[in-house]
């Protein structure tokens, strides 16, 4: 069975930075790391692909959507034991971040592909839509549980569990194929040693343009769920009043506060 | 109709959830400014038992869409909301950012192509369309966007956040209502095989008065302990962020935020919480919220009455030492 394991990058900004009088930011204030997230969905595919009793033969396949800069995250993916990774990118893309835009493009991926199990991270850390995977699923007509941490795999059926608002945790059953959205703490993401990340670089990575995918730019923005009109500072501090002075001062604020809060 | 504000109600095992309320005065809000008629919908074989709860004065009608499926399964949930949408053509739907909507509402804005964004914390009305704000970059600034082109576009509203209030309009007030039959039969894919609640008889941070709550902050788990003490020396509850349930230090129960508890005690003293929108969504409507943390740009600070940039584990040597 093939598993497509959806990766990115993820943007951070550093200490300072300023927005211009358009709401734009300068990209130069931008740090990239992988999402956390998906660390755990790649390690749930290998940790089926590693299970797999009937001695079935598994590929994992990361994929992203992103320029040659993400080719570090890429091989990081396949270092940790990801068989194949792809990247699909076109000048065309560029600025391109919405969620429905990126499923579309990670559908034509898929359907390219024919994954038996695909599994996102629930969301990423920097624009934390959470809904990358399920639209994803919705475009595919696949079977989907979002949010799940844990999962069974007995033959074509996945037995799996969802975390609900409240603390409470659904167990279902679904068939393959499927696209299930991985949380975080759902195992244990494995690091690459030397040997793993030198055997990286000879493992496949292919590029794709929107042209072998039978899309165009156009076709993609349409499928833009939003427009970001601009960027705003977010309120600082809020109506927050600070306590300053040392450990004790601040301690003893807190006591006094505690204490006429509930006696209130 | 077309146009007009469509709010997806959501039911859970409890009952109505309290942020369907704060969706509907969302949309009576939207409704004022221009957007059209406000109707309800509620999907589930128990709709018709909570069709007057969410009749409030403003609200238009209720649609009830009871299919055959008991609970909440999200291919279900997905059709019907889908087979609303088409049939009613609004200019906004509304639905609360929960661990049920992520299941299934992206799927439909893919599926019928419509403007989409989720998280949202402001939702406004201007030049006749919809316009929203969410966070970006980790929260550390606001995207504002706008749906050019979209007929129909679906929000999900972060519970909590868009200012709304859930006692919006007042009941009483008499809304048509609408059944609406769906053929929903053999749409379910997944088939629920257990439910398990959060705790038995295990502690209950949502009823606690004094909640001591702590996050990434306390690093790896070694000094918990401390805090534990001192919660107890505090007479407070313990209760934490979800990373470090995640990792295994705080069990789920004792979890504040998305996919944990929302709690509102009188006193939320957060040590080491650096207020990622998941937690926020889950204590933002403590009566007092005061946040130590030794990042002056932790996001805690702007939800929190009162701060102090410090670190956690001196204060809490402080506290634990006043106290005494």
């Amino acid at each position: 069975m093939k598993i497509l394991v959806p990766v990115k990058q993820v943007a951070s900004i550093g200490g300072d930075f300023t927005l211009d009088g358009a709401g734009e930011l300068d990209p130069r204030a931008l740090h990239w790391q992988a999402n956390e997230w998906d660390a755990f969905s790649l390690e749930a595919a290998l940790q089926l692909a590693e299970s797999s009793s009937a001695g079935e033969g598994f590929e994992v396949v990361v994929v992203t959507v992103a320029d040659e800069h993400d080719e570090e995250g890429l091989r990081a993916c396949l270092a940790m034991g990801a068989d194949r990774a792809l990247r699909v990118w076109d000048p065309a893309l560029a600025g391109v971040d919405d969620p429905l835009a990126i499923a579309a493009v990670l559908a034509a991926v898929a359907r390219r592909e024919d994954p038996g199990l695909i599994l996102c991270g629930v969301q990423s850390s920097d624009s934390a839509n959470a809904a990358t995977g399920v639209a994803l699923a919705g475009l595919l007509d696949l079977a989907r549980v979002a949010v799940v941490t844990a999962i069974e795999q007995d033959g074509g059926e996945l037995t799996v569990q969802r975390e609900l608002d409240g603390g409470a945790v659904e167990t279902l059953r679904l068939s393959l194929p499927a696209l299930l959205t991985i949380q975080t703490g759902i195992n244990e993401p494995r690091r690459a040693n030397l040997r793993a990340i030198r055997q990286a670089r000879s493992k496949p990575l292919a590029e794709l343009a929107l042209s072998d995918l039978d899309l165009d730019g156009a076709g993609v923005r349409e499928a833009a769920g939003a427009r970001t009109v601009r960027l705003l500072e977010r309120e600082r501090g809020g109506g927050a009043s600070m306590l300053e002075g040392p450990p004790a001062a601040i301690a003893g604020r807190i006591v006094e506060l505690v204490t006429r809060e509930l006696r209130a | 109709m077309s146009g007009g504000v469509l709010v997806l109600g959501e039911i859970s095992d409890d009952g109505l959830r309290l942020s369907t309320l704060e969706l509907i005065a969302a949309g009576l809000e939207l409704a004022e400014r221009g957007a059209g008629p406000v109707t309800v919908a509620l999907i589930g074989s128990d709709a018709a038992a909570h069709a007057e709860e969410v009749s409030v004065a403003g609200v238009e009608e209720v649609i009830l869409a009871a299919p055959a499926q008991e609970r909440f399964e999200a291919h279900v949930w997905e059709a019907a909301l889908g087979a609303l949408i088409k049939a009613r053509r609004p200019a906004v739907v509304l639905a609360g950012h929960t661990a049920d909507s992520l299941g299934f509402a992206p799927a439909v804005a893919a599926r019928l192509r419509l403007g989409f964004a989720s998280d949202v914390t402001w939702v406004a009305w201007e030049q006749g369309g919809p316009l929203a704000r969410r966070g970006a970059y980790g929260e550390r600034l606001i995207a504002e966007l706008d749906f050019p082109a979209k007929e129909t576009v679906l929000l999900l509203l972060r519970p909590g956040a868009c200012g709304a209030r859930a006692d919006a309009g007042g009941t009483g007030a008499s809304a048509r209502i609408s059944r609406v039959e769906l053929d929903l039969d053999g749409v379910a894919r997944t088939e629920r095989i257990e439910l398990r609640e959060a705790q038995a008889g295990e502690v209950d941070i949502a009823k606690a008065d004094f909640l001591l709550s702590i996050g990434r902050g306390v690093g790896g788990g070694e000094r918990i302990g401390e805090l534990e003490r001192l919660a107890e020396r505090m007479g407070a509850t313990l209760s934490g962020s979800g990373p470090l349930v995640e990792a295994g230090l705080l069990s789920r129960a004792r979890k504040v935020g998305q996919s944990g508890h929302t709690v509102a005690p009188r006193v939320y003293l957060a040590l080491g919480i650096s207020g990622a929108a998941p937690h926020v969504a889950g204590m933002s409507k403590a009566r007092t919220i005061i946040a130590v943390n030794s990042d002056p740009d932790a996001r805690i600070f702007d939800v929190a009455h009162y701060g102090a940039v410090a670190d956690l584990f001196e204060v809490a040597a402080e506290l634990e030492r006043q106290l005494s």
